[in-house]
C-alpha cells in the first residue's frame, strides 16, 4: 500500500496506522502470554516432569520411571480416586435434577420478584463454598451443632463427617450452580413449543419426551459435568470437614504434600496432580463442545 | 396457556392465539393448572429451608451459650482476635494486588486481539480458560516442586534472591502469582462479555480519527465503556482470593482463610462468627456485582461464579 510515493492521503494513513498497529497489538498481549508460560506452565511442567521422574538422592541423576503414576493408581491412592469420583458422580447427579426442579419452579412462576431474588441467591450461593461453608454446616449439624441437638440426629445414626455428610454440604454450593447454569435453557424453552405440542395433542409427557428433554439435552449434561468438575476439584470445604475420614483425592494430595505420610511421597502428589488434571482435562472437553451446542437454541 | 406468552412477538400470531388453541386447553387446564401450583410451592419451601437453615442455624450458634444465654462476646471479641486483623489485611492485599496484576495483564491483551491481532485470539482464550483444567490443589503441587529447586538448584545465583523475595512471609508475592492464574478465566469470561457488547474498531477509529492518543484511547473511550465489566472481573477476584485456603495454607502462608480453620479447634464460636462474617461481606460484594451486572440485560448469561475455594 506504500510501495507507491503518490501523495494519497487516504492511502498512506491506513498504511500507515496498519504497519503501526500491528506490532504494537501483539506487544500488548505478550506480557499476559509470557506470564502464563512463567506461573503457570513452568508449574504445570513440573508436575508433568516430576509425575514421570526419579531423582537419584546419592547421584542426582534424573530418569524417566512410570512407578508414580503406577503408584498413584493403587491401594489408598486408587481409592482416593475412586471416592473422589463417586463424590462428584452422586453430588452432580443429586445436584443437578435439584437444581433442574427449583429452576423449572423459579422460571415458570410469573412473579418476577421471585425470580430475580433466587438467581441473584444462586448467583451469591454458588460462591459460597469453602472454609465458611464448612463451619456453617458444623455449628448446624456437626456433633454439637444447633439442629444436631434440637432434633437428636445424633441418635438417628446421622454424622456430617462421612460420605453422606459430605454430600449434603457440597450440594449447598452446587444445586445453586445448576440452577444459574441451567435457568438460561428453561427460558430458551419457548412456551409457544409446549402450545403447539398441545395444540397437536400431545400429553405433557410425550412434550418432554420429545421436545423438551432433547432440546435442553447439552444444557443438562453440560450443567452435570460442570458439577462434576466442581466437585472434583473441591479441597477446601472437605479439609475443613472432615479432615482424612473421607477418603478423596484432594485430601491424599495436600496429605503427602505436608509430609503427614512417609517422606519422598512428593512424586506421588505430583503423579495424583496429575491424574486429576487428566480427569479434570477430559471433563472440560466433554463441557465445552455442549455448551457450544446449548447455545444454539439460547437465541 | 396462550395467556403466558406475552413475550417474543416473533412467534405469537393472531391465528394460533385464536379460538383454537383456547378451545384445546379448556379441558386440561382445570386438572393442570393446580398441579404445578402445588409442586412449585413444595418445590421453592423445600429449597428455602435447605439453604437457610445453615444460616440461621449458624447464627444461633453464636450468640446462643447453652447454659449462659443470648451473648454476643463471638462477634465482640473477634476484633481483639490473635492474629484477626493481620490475617485480614493481609488478604485484602494479596486481593489488591491480584487484581491489579490480572487487570494489567488482561486489559491489554484483550483489547490488542480485539483490533489488532486476530489471530492471537484463539491462543489468548485458550491460555486464558486453561487454568480452569488445573485445580488448585494440582497447581500447588507444581508450585511447591518449583519454589524446592530454588534452594536446591539455584542457591549459588542472583535468582535465588528472587525465589526468596517472592516467598516473604509479609507479603507472599507466589500468592498473588498463582491467584491471578485462578482469576484468569474469570476475568477472561468477564472481559470479553463486556468487549463483546461495545464496537471495538469502531470506537477507537472514531478516538483515533479525533486525535487521540492511544493510551488516551484506552483509558478515556474503551475502559470507561468496560466499566461493569470490570468490576465483575474485580469482584469475582476479590471473593476467590477472600475464600482461598487451599493454596495459600499448603504453602504455609496465612491468610483468611487459613487463620479461620487454625482457630476453630480453640475458639469454635469464633470462628463460626467469622465465617458468617466473611459470608456477609461476600454476600454484599456479590449483590453490588449483580447488581451493576444486571441493569441492561435480564439475570441469564454468564453464570457469576468464580471458583470460589470449595
Amino acid at each position: 500500500m506504500s510501495a507507491t510515493t503518490t501523495p494519497h492521503p487516504k492511502g498512506t494513513a491506513g498504511g500507515n496506522r496498519r504497519r503501526r498497529r500491528g506490532p504494537r497489538t501483539w506487544l500488548a498481549a505478550l506480557p499476559l502470554l509470557a506470564f502464563t508460560g512463567l506461573c503457570f506452565g513452568i508449574p504445570l511442567g513440573a508436575i508433568a516432569f516430576g509425575a514421570v521422574t526419579r531423582t537419584d538422592p546419592a547421584t542426582g541423576a534424573v530418569r524417566p520411571t512410570g512407578e508414580h503414576l503406577a503408584r498413584s493408581l493403587q491401594g489408598p491412592y486408587l481409592g482416593s480416586l475412586i471416592g473422589s469420583v463417586q463424590l462428584s458422580a452422586l453430588t452432580a447427579l443429586v445436584g443437578g435434577l435439584l437444581g433442574v426442579l427449583i429452576a423449572q419452579a423459579v422460571v415458570t412462576s410469573r412473579s418476577t420478584a421471585l425470580r430475580s431474588a433466587a438467581l441473584t441467591a444462586s448467583g451469591v450461593l454458588a460462591n459460597f463454598g469453602g472454609v465458611p461453608l464448612a463451619f456453617a454446616f458444623i455449628a448446624t449439624v456437626g456433633i454439637s451443632g444447633v439442629v444436631t441437638q434440637l432434633a437428636d440426629l445424633g441418635g438417628l445414626g446421622w454424622s456430617l463427617y462421612s460420605f453422606t455428610g459430605l454430600t449434603v454440604v457440597y450440594l449447598y454450593f452446587l444445586i445453586p450452580l445448576m440452577v444459574l447454569v441451567i435457568a438460561p435453557a428453561l427460558d430458551g424453552l419457548r412456551p409457544q413449543w409446549r402450545e403447539a405440542a398441545q395444540n397437536n395433542g400431545a400429553t405433557a409427557g410425550q412434550f418432554w419426551r420429545h421436545v423438551g428433554l432433547p432440546v435442553l439435552a447439552p444444557s443438562l449434561l453440560g450443567g452435570f459435568v460442570l458439577l462434576f468438575g466442581t466437585a472434583f476439584a473441591a479441597h477446601a470445604t472437605a479439609a475443613a470437614l472432615v479432615g482424612g475420614s473421607v477418603p478423596l483425592v484432594t485430601l491424599k494430595i495436600a496429605d503427602a504434600l505436608s509430609g503427614n505420610v512417609l517422606t519422598g511421597q512428593e512424586n506421588v502428589a505430583l503423579a495424583l496432580g496429575l491424574d486429576m488434571i487428566l480427569i479434570a482435562g477430559l471433563v472440560m472437553a466433554v463441557y465445552l463442545p455442549l455448551q457450544r451446542r446449548s447455545a444454539r437454541w439460547l437465541r | 396457556m396462550a395467556a403466558m406468552t406475552p413475550t417474543a412477538p416473533d412467534t405469537v400470531e393472531a391465528g394460533t392465539s385464536g379460538a383454537a388453541p383456547r378451545a384445546s386447553t379448556r379441558r386440561p387446564r382445570p386438572r393442570s393448572r393446580p398441579r404445578p401450583r402445588v409442586w412449585r410451592g413444595a418445590v421453592l419451601a423445600l429449597a428455602g429451608a435447605y439453604f437457610l437453615t445453615p444460616l440461621i442455624a449458624s447464627f444461633v450458634f453464636t450468640v446462643h451459650v447453652p447454659g449462659r444465654g443470648i451473648s454476643f462476646e463471638a462477634y465482640t471479641e473477634l476484633l481483639a482476635a490473635d492474629g484477626f486483623t493481620q490475617s485480614l489485611l493481609l488478604s485484602l492485599g494479596l486481593a489488591a494486588a491480584t487484581i491489579s496484576l490480572s487487570l494489567l495483564l488482561a486489559v491489554p491483551a484483550l483489547i490488542a486481539v480485539r483490533i489488532g491481532s486476530p489471530r492471537l485470539r484463539p491462543v489468548v482464550e485458550v491460555v486464558c480458560m486453561l487454568p480452569l483444567v488445573v485445580p488448585p490443589i494440582a497447581l500447588v503441587t507444581g508450585i511447591t516442586t518449583v519454589l524446592r529447586w530454588g534452594p536446591e538448584h539455584l542457591s549459588r545465583t542472583p535468582l535465588y534472591q528472587t525465589f526468596l523475595a517472592v516467598q516473604n512471609e509479609d507479603f507472599p508475592v507466589v500468592l498473588v502469582l498463582a491467584y491471578t492464574v485462578l482469576a484468569l478465566p474469570f476475568v477472561h469470561r468477564s472481559l470479553d462479555a463486556g468487549l463483546r457488547a461495545i464496537d471495538v474498531p469502531t470506537l477507537v477509529e472514531a478516538a483515533r480519527s479525533c486525535g487521540a492518543s492511544w493510551p488516551h484511547v484506552v483509558l478515556r473511550v474503551l475502559l470507561p465503556n468496560l466499566r461493569a465489566s470490570l468490576a465483575g472481573a474485580a469482584f469475582l477476584t476479590l471473593a476467590l482470593v477472600l475464600g482461598e485456603f487451599t493454596i495459600a495454607s499448603l504453602l504455609g502462608f496465612r491468610p483468611f482463610a487459613v487463620w479461620i480453620v487454625s482457630i476453630s479447634g480453640a475458639q469454635a464460636r469464633m470462628s463460626v462468627a467469622v465465617s458468617i462474617l466473611s459470608l456477609v461481606i461476600t454476600w454484599l460484594l456479590l449483590l453490588l456485582l449483580s447488581r451493576a451486572a444486571t441493569v441492561p440485560a435480564t439475570v441469564s448469561a454468564a453464570p457469576a461464579t468464580s471458583r470460589k475455594e470449595s
